[in-house]
């Protein structure tokens, strides 16, 4: 047997030995399989009684899963002391998003565009006391720290917070479990859908915002790396959490109709025709002065050759990355992301194809050894978001 | 009846010139959750070492070698509605395709049981 990974092509460019992330021992502990991803070794799964992918992702639409997403960059923007007005112009200057309309402790979606308007990376900006907290992906990350670093101008700090562990508690329970154990200043239940603040869990201090990577409702915690058994054993230690590997993060994430950098998005792609829009704020997308602004602009107003869309196969046979994608006898576009839907039960998959064939409900095929496979162009999420707004 | 293992994971169980083909408990294990398996025509014909059926998990897809040349006999129509039965009865109801032998001296390269036992131990 020969297997074709789907979620850890990143492995092909990082030939280095991989690196070690707080919680290896602690997921080993766990039963976890541990792979190399983007540069770490990762529980893929958990080799226990109720584990599996399958397993993990239906839980975690039941209950409350635990992931260790402690590979993403987690990246502090700060200016002089006293003048956090200064940097937010030249963040501008960086980002396509409207820092005006950002509150204390509001978390965004944004975008790290090149000059081409082609998406380097795409991150999670919060606006802490001191400065701006930004998430971005484990694979990307030293990229990214070059680019903003080319971005910014010298008067603007930016620390990668290389120390910190980040964990993501998510699913219908995960408000429930992490509110029995945080204490602070406010209840947990202050935070909304995309609010963050200061908590201690165990008497670690925290940073949780409420957000993720699942569709569900659930919450990202950033604590000190040398804290992180201690934070992910009281998670555990709930009964509505188990600890849940990247193949399930994978699946759940894909039904969510979230795209994956490096497979949903590249350079080679827009905001606009990756359907990510809404990471280009309104008051940008008018007034321009970010990288890549002119394409994306003319984007907005001409539309795009493709849109990212997504696609519900029948039968059982999933469609992968790199699969053509037909109108008839005419290729039309390309599956970014594909695979078996647990909670579904029947493939679904990301494309990009031709604008004049992107609308909800039109009959495509998908190549697949050899044969066309019927899909039908779907609207995302395939499973609805139940994030608490 | 014998059985023989190939270290990619594949059992062959021989019964005159017929031979049923399946997946190791330990490559089913290390696949996960089975939610397809695209299997061969009956009548069509293959050479030692081809990819002749495909087992696709949550994860990822994976190609399945015939251990030995020869005709397919049958494939496994259970697996259509029930594809983890790969998963729960790998080396029995879980079996893919049966083959009939065009070269019966192919199976003297496969490992006995013992020996693919060992072989596994070593990964």
């Amino acid at each position: 047997m020969s297997e074709y990974p789907i979620t850890d092509s990143d492995q092909e460019e990082a030939p280095l030995e991989p690196m070690l992330l707080p919680l290896n021992g602690w997921h080993r502990d766990q039963g976890g399989r541990m792979v190399e991803f983007a540069g770490y070794m990762m529980p893929v799964q958990y080799d226990v009684a109720g584990g599996g992918i399958m397993a993990e992702h239906l839980w975690t639409r039941e209950n409350a899963g635990l992931f260790d997403v402690s590979h993403m960059g987690q990246l502090l923007v700060t200016g002089e002391e006293d003048a956090q007005t200064d940097i937010e112009p030249a963040l501008e200057a960086a980002l396509p998003i409207d820092l005006s309309t950002l509150k204390l402790g509001a978390v965004r979606y944004s975008l790290l565009l090149d000059e081409n308007g082609g998406i380097l990376d795409d991150l999670m900006v919060s606006r802490w006391p001191g400065g701006f907290y930004i998430v971005v992906n484990g694979a990307t990350k030293w990229d990214d720290i070059g680019t903003l670093r080319e971005y910014l101008p010298d008067d603007v700090t930016l620390n990668h917070l290389d120390d910190r562990a980040l964990l993501a508690l998510q699913g219908p329970k995960a408000f429930a479990a992490l509110e029995r154990v945080a204490e602070g200043e406010y209840p947990l239940s202050a935070l909304t859908f995309m609010k963050g603040g200061r908590f201690t869990l165990g008497g670690v201090d925290a940073w949780i915002s409420r957000s993720g990577y699942t569709g569900e409702d659930g919450f990202e915690i950033s604590i000190p790396g040398e804290a992180a058994a201690t934070v992910a054993d009281l998670l555990v230690a709930q009964p509505e959490v188990k600890p849940i590997g990247l193949g399930a993060r994978d699946s759940l994430r894909l039904e969510a109709g979230l795209p994956l950098y490096g497979h949903d998005m590249d350079p080679e792609r827009g905001p606009v025709e990756a359907g990510l829009a809404f990471g280009v704020n309104k008051r940008r997308r008018l007034e321009g002065g970010f990288p890549g602004a002119d394409r994306v602009q003319r984007a907005f107003a001409e539309g795009t050759a493709q849109k990212r869309i997504g696609l519900k196969l029948d039968g059982r046979q999933a469609a992968r990355e790199g699969a053509k994608v037909f109108h008839g006898e005419q290729e039309v576009g390309v599956v970014t992301s594909g695979g078996f839907s647990p909670s579904l039960q029947h493939p679904i998959a990301m494309a990009y194809v031709d604008a004049a064939v992107a609308a909800d409900g039109t009959a495509l095929s998908i190549e697949i050894r050899g044969k066309k496979l019927d899909a039908i162009v779907a609207a995302m999420p395939f499973v609805p978001n139940r994030y608490h707004r | 009846m014998t059985r023989y293992f190939s270290q990619e994971h594949e059992w062959i169980e021989i019964e005159g010139d017929l031979g049923t083909v399946g997946i190791t408990d330990y490559a089913q294990g290390q696949l996960g959750d089975i939610t397809f398996v695209d299997l061969p025509e009956a009548g069509a014909t293959f050479g030692k070492g081809d990819s002749v059926a495909v087992v696709d998990s949550v994860k990822a897809a994976s190609d399945v070698y015939t251990p030995v040349s020869g005709a397919i006999a049958e494939a496994n129509g259970a697996l259509a509605d029930e594809p983890e039965l790969v998963n729960t009865q790998a080396e029995t109801g879980g079996w893919l395709f049966r083959i009939t032998l065009s070269d019966a001296s192919e199976l003297g390269a496969l490992m006995d049981e013992a020996a693919y036992k060992q072989y596994v131990e070593s990964l």
